[in-house]
């Protein structure tokens, strides 16, 4: 630890280190977690297809989470190695949501009162039940707060908005379809009032496109492991992208297909 | 309810500092102690406990097929008839493992965590020739126990998807082309020596007659069902020669483990399908008998 210089009161420092936090929480894309009629969804604002914000932990836990990258990242591997030490040592019936939330809870919290700077990051758990009513979703904060949260998590940037978007919504055991819809466009509505600086009607803002979308389920039809990424085609058909084939991500798709047809003709 | 998370159960220091992506490594690090077969009395354990014996594989132009017998046996005494030696290692490779059963069983769980972590971890699953190396590193650590007269030696196989499939997405799966990939197979001796075998190869005690009658009824054209019956009767021909290696068992229905490996995954046949293999090759010998009788 380094010495401070000059004397600060704990309340002062620590809410200094909430403040920095969370300005650095609230600075990151969108994350919403729902639960729908066969599991349950993860929907980040994800530009990257490498650099995920959403992770297999183990058969029936999935991780979310946003803020800084190398630090989410050293907590969902921390967490991939706890849960597959516990599944060697015990049973894989053994690794348990509650075990890894409380994991998280104690390290964070650790690293918030010990450290100089918290890790800016927020984290939801998500454990896949046998039934809907055992899903269980828990959501953490930079300073070790969990909550165990009944339908839905939303974190980073314009969370309370985009919460307000879902919460109008939501239902219990809604299909997968209408949960992407509803979480796709609660996050679009957030990443617009993002940019406009107030909110946006949900009706008149432009969806965010699926190659901007991170997707994941932990589907109560498969087993073992559950965890299951969506993305490609699977993707675009369950968002009902609007115009048939997808172009290229950053271009007309006329270009591609005149060097097609170029690079055909003389053979 | 929101509450501060409760109870000692904080992630230990070494779980967010560790590198790399390999969880005996890890394990090695943290947990020395859960890795089978360490701190061994320095004294002989042969004939200590149970043996498991012979595991079969041979390839086909479209994969894989492993299969092994389930006899384990303790000296001259049959220490069981339905113990279980080919395992899926994940969703495209197989293993099997013939020597000391507890080690070997220990050693198979490791290796489908190993797997399964270095997916998890790295978003992406390891190349057939990494996974054959990664288990290579494992028959090495386990040569202290070798010497006791505790060894293993496994017999891998599987099919090579990468870099065109990811499992863990449709797009990839849905853009797999439908051709088939070639099944590979790695054979192992107790250094963690690795030598990839071409077509066919055994392990185990009745390794030698299994091979034999491969080198016989195997070729490289025949296709999966083909396979099947050829590993079957290996299986067969192993248990005719050998006491430590069981036979179909028809009386109990105790049929060998025989699983498939091909592009789109890994399958262990049902005890039917293999039942009616294995009554086909017996048939056909007792008509080879009856032929040299009369």
């Amino acid at each position: 630890m380094t010495q401070m210089p000059y004397y600060a009161s704990a309340e002062q420092v620590m809410r200094d280190r909430s403040e920095y936090a969370r300005k650095g929480i609230s600075r990151g894309r969108g994350v919403a977690v729902l639960t729908y009629a066969d599991g349950i969804l993860f929907i980040a604002e994800n530009p990257s297809t490498t650099l995920h914000k959403v992770g297999e932990i183990y058969d029936r836990i999935g991780f979310a989470a946003v803020g800084r990258y190398s630090e989410y990242e050293t907590l969902r591997q921390a967490g991939i190695r706890l849960a597959d030490v516990r599944g060697y040592s015990y049973n894989r019936r053994d690794v348990t949501g509650r075990v890894l939330a409380n994991a998280y809870a104690q390290t964070l919290g650790a690293i918030f009162t010990e450290q100089m700077k918290p890790y800016e990051v927020e984290v939801c758990v998500a454990e896949l039940g046998e039934q809907p009513r055992r899903d269980e979703l828990y959501r953490l904060t930079f300073d070790g707060s969990v909550v165990d949260e009944p339908d839905f998590v939303v974190m980073g940037a314009q969370a309370e908005a985009v919460s307000a978007a879902i919460r109008s919504g939501f239902q219990a055991r809604l299909p997968l379809r209408e949960a992407l819809a509803l979480a796709a466009s609660a996050l679009a509505s957030g990443a617009a009032a993002a940019t406009n600086g107030k909110a946006a009607g949900a009706g008149t803002v432009q969806a965010l496109p699926p190659q901007k979308l991170e997707v994941a389920v932990l589907d109560r039809n498969r087993t073992k492991r559950t965890f299951h990424r969506i993305s490609g085609a699977a993707l675009r058909d369950l968002l009902g992208a609007p115009d048939g084939p997808e172009p290229a991500p950053d271009g007309p798709a006329t270009p591609g297909d005149v060097g097609e047809d170029s690079s055909g003709s003389p053979a | 309810m929101a509450e501060r998370g409760a109870g000692s159960s904080g992630l230990p220091p070494g779980y967010l500092s560790a590198a790399g992506s390999s969880f005996v490594d890890f394990l090695g690090q943290e947990a020395a102690h859960l890795l089978p077969a360490r701190g061994l009395p320095a004294a002989s354990g042969a004939g200590l406990a149970p043996h498991a014996t012979t595991i079969v594989a041979a390839s086909f132009p479209g994969g894989v097929v492993m299969g092994g017998d389930r006899r384990a046996t303790m000296g001259n005494l049959i220490a069981s008839r339905d113990i279980d030696k080919v395992f899926a290692a994940d969703e495209y490779s197989v293993v099997g493992i013939a020597g000391t059963a507890g080690i070997a069983g220990e050693l198979v769980r490791l290796f489908q965590v190993e797997l399964e972590h270095y997916e998890k971890i790295e978003g992406t699953t390891l190349s057939l020739d990494g996974k054959a190396n990664r288990l290579a590193a494992m028959i090495r650590g386990n040569l202290g126990a070798a010497m006791q007269g505790l060894a293993v030696v496994p017999l891998f196989a599987g099919v090579d998807v990468r870099p065109d499939h990811d499992p863990l997405t449709d797009e990839e799966a849905v853009q797999t082309p439908a051709a088939s990939l070639p099944g590979r197979i790695f054979g192992y001796d107790v250094t963690g020596g690795l030598y990839e075998e071409r077509g066919y190869h055994a392990v185990g005690s009745g390794s030698l007659f299994a091979k034999g009658s491969l080198k016989k009824t195997w070729n490289q054209q025949m296709g999966q069902d083909e396979v099947v019956h050829a590993v079957v009767e290996a299986l067969y021909d192993a248990a005719d020669e050998d006491s430590a290696t069981g036979g179909p068992d028809m009386v109990r229905g105790l049929m060998p483990s025989v699983f498939a490996v091909t592009n789109t995954g890994i399958e262990r046949l049902d005890d039917a399908a293999v039942t009616a293999v294995a009554s086909q090759v017996i048939a056909q010998r007792q008509e080879l008998t009856e032929g040299t009788r009369s």
